[in-house]
């Protein structure tokens, strides 16, 4: 996992991924926050397999998570705020239910 | 920032749009709030940018953060997304600085979590003072991925090793730039200090790396590779890969501007004269996103597509525009010297450019370079056919990431030249925009 260095000295922002409470540095990506915690962003709509945020700039759509219930947001784009309430996308949604499917 | 300045500077109402919340780009990322309490790590070059965006947010300029631009059109009208609404902004004069992206490096596994660029490792740095596990390995060639491991030390990672794809075989062409490189002599000296304490380091430095590729279940695991012959596996689970950057061209090629090969660089660049007009009246193009010169070379080139604007507009005549263009040459050339030198001694290798067979080229759609060779093979076109056969390019990276790669192997396997077999069609949004923010639209 990526670390902070610890001479940082900003106050910390709580937010929620997956559930699970987590804290850092005010000021950053929701991104840089999710790779304090996690590896992986999404789960690709194809295959099913792992993703993780790959280019940080925007360009490659890897970390797409949602976001306070918005999905597909870019997270490498987004300035984390307090509290927000960040998910990994599990892959491709089954039309009928509106839920993601299970991907062999 | 410069041509936004300068056009500001003679009288012209500017607005900037710039899809981050800072100034700065990418490379001067959070340059004016760092949040390192030593940013001096970052090396003087990133901390010459604080005057840079000092000096912008002292200018007259209407500046538009968060400002995503999903559509351009040819009589300069702008579709942008700000705060979840889009608007349309009519404008005299465009100048696009779109800057530059990472090369993307295919190798098989390179879409495994934990593999990222050298772009990436930076930007965490910049932006939020983050730094990778110790296991780290640096993949690649070329200066930035030099400079990303001098900043990783002076940050006190423990890289695992340093493994250098730059091929032998570009010596001897590199060798006749030297001379003029000789006149970019602090650009040299830099890149030998670089070398210099990356040496000092003991970091382990692989050569002539090739067979580079990243293993994995879920998640990275480790990376192969053969180094002067022998076979290696180093058990990681952060990948850094960087082999150069490339202009960043969606907005440029939805205005359907003239768009050339170069054959130097091995990019795609705009056609531009020498006040970086491109062929579409009203807009030109500089920095990085015209073609990769580096962030001094950037800042020289905005200041001139500025002085364009200015005299295009009325504010300056002829001889004025001319006259405050010399020094601002003068200097362009010598920051320029360096690039035939840089960009031959740091040619990608062709593992990269045009990937084995199991490498996943398009990351979206999850289309390997295996097949968009098997459709080359039967007879495909270019990249525009090759999205119709397997939809790679169909993905919400618009193919930023698979673009070059689909052309390169098309050219392989049917013997034409690159700038032969052409890029993907480009249309808008070149951002993703949902229809409800395009119903926003606001005037």
């Amino acid at each position: 996992m990526f670390k902070t260095l610890t001479t940082v000295r900003r106050n910390l922002i709580r937010f929620t991924l997956d559930g699970q409470f987590h804290q850092v540095p005010a000021g950053i990506s929701v991104a840089a926050a999710l790779l304090t915690a996690a590896r992986v962003s999404r789960r690709s709509v194809v295959s099913g397999r792992a993703r993780g945020p790959y280019c940080m700039m925007g360009t490659c759509f890897d970390c797409l998570v949602c976001i306070d219930g918005e999905p597909n947001q870019q997270a490498c784009m987004v300035t984390l705020r307090e509290g927000m309430k960040i998910e990994t996308q599990p892959g491709i949604r089954d039309l009928d239910t509106g839920t993601t499917a299970d991907m062999d | 920032m410069a041509a936004a300045q300068c056009a500001a500077a003679h009288g012209v109402d500017v607005a900037l749009l710039d899809e981050q919340e800072r100034p700065g780009g990418q490379i001067y990322r959070s340059v004016d709030d760092s949040p390192l309490p030593d940013p001096t790590l970052l090396g003087s070059d990133y901390l010459y940018g604080r005057q840079q965006v000092a000096d912008f947010r002292n200018a007259d300029i209407d500046y538009f953060s968060g400002a995503t631009v999903w559509n351009l059109d040819r009589n300069r009208e702008v579709s942008v997304l700000v705060d979840g609404k889009s608007r349309g902004l009519g404008a005299d004069r465009i100048v696009i600085a779109a800057g530059a992206q990472e090369r993307p490096m295919p190798v098989p596994g390179w879409q495994l979590p934990g593999v990222m660029t050298a772009g990436a490792g930076q930007i965490l740095l910049k932006s939020a003072a983050m730094i990778p596990p110790d296991d780290v390995v640096l993949a690649g060639s070329g200066p930035l991925l030099l400079l990303l491991a001098s900043q990783y030390l002076k940050a006190g990672v423990g890289i695992q090793a340093i493994l250098d794809t730059t091929p032998r075989s570009n010596r001897p062409g590199a060798a006749r730039h030297l001379i003029r490189a000789l006149e970019s002599v602090s650009y040299l000296a830099k890149g030998m200090g670089l070398i210099a304490s990356i040496r000092r380091s003991r970091v382990p430095v692989y050569k002539e790396v090739t067979a580079l590729n990243a293993h994995g279940d879920e998640v990275l695991e480790a990376v192969r590779f053969n180094s002067r012959g022998r076979d290696h596996e180093l058990p990681t689970g952060t990948l850094m890969l960087h082999i150069g950057v490339i202009p960043q061209l969606h907005l440029a090629m939805v205005v359907d501007c003239e768009i050339r090969w170069d054959e130097a660089q091995s990019c795609w660049r705009p056609g531009l004269d020498q006040w970086l007009c491109s062929t579409v009246p009203g807009i030109g193009i500089a920095g990085d996103g015209a073609g990769i010169v580096g962030a001094q070379a950037s800042q020289l080139q905005g200041q001139l597509a500025g002085l364009q604007c200015v005299y295009e507009l009325g504010a300056l005549n002829r001889d004025q525009r001319d006259l405050k263009a010399v020094a601002i040459r003068k200097s362009l050339d010598k920051h320029l010297a360096i690039r035939p030198f840089l960009d031959s001694i740091y040619r990608p290798s062709p593992e990269f450019l045009t990937p084995v067979d199991d490498t996943m080229v398009c990351r979206c759609e999850e289309v390997s370079a295996g097949e968009i060779r098997e459709i080359a093979r039967l007879g495909c076109q270019g990249p525009n056919q090759a999205k119709a056969f397997s939809r790679c390019g169909m993905g919400p990276c618009q193919g930023r990431q698979c673009g070059s790669t689909v052309a390169a192997l098309i050219a392989e396997v049917q013997g034409r030249k690159i700038s032969d077999v052409g890029y993907y069609r480009v249309r808008p949004p070149i951002r993703p925009i949902t229809l409800g923010q395009m119903g926003n639209l606001e005037k």
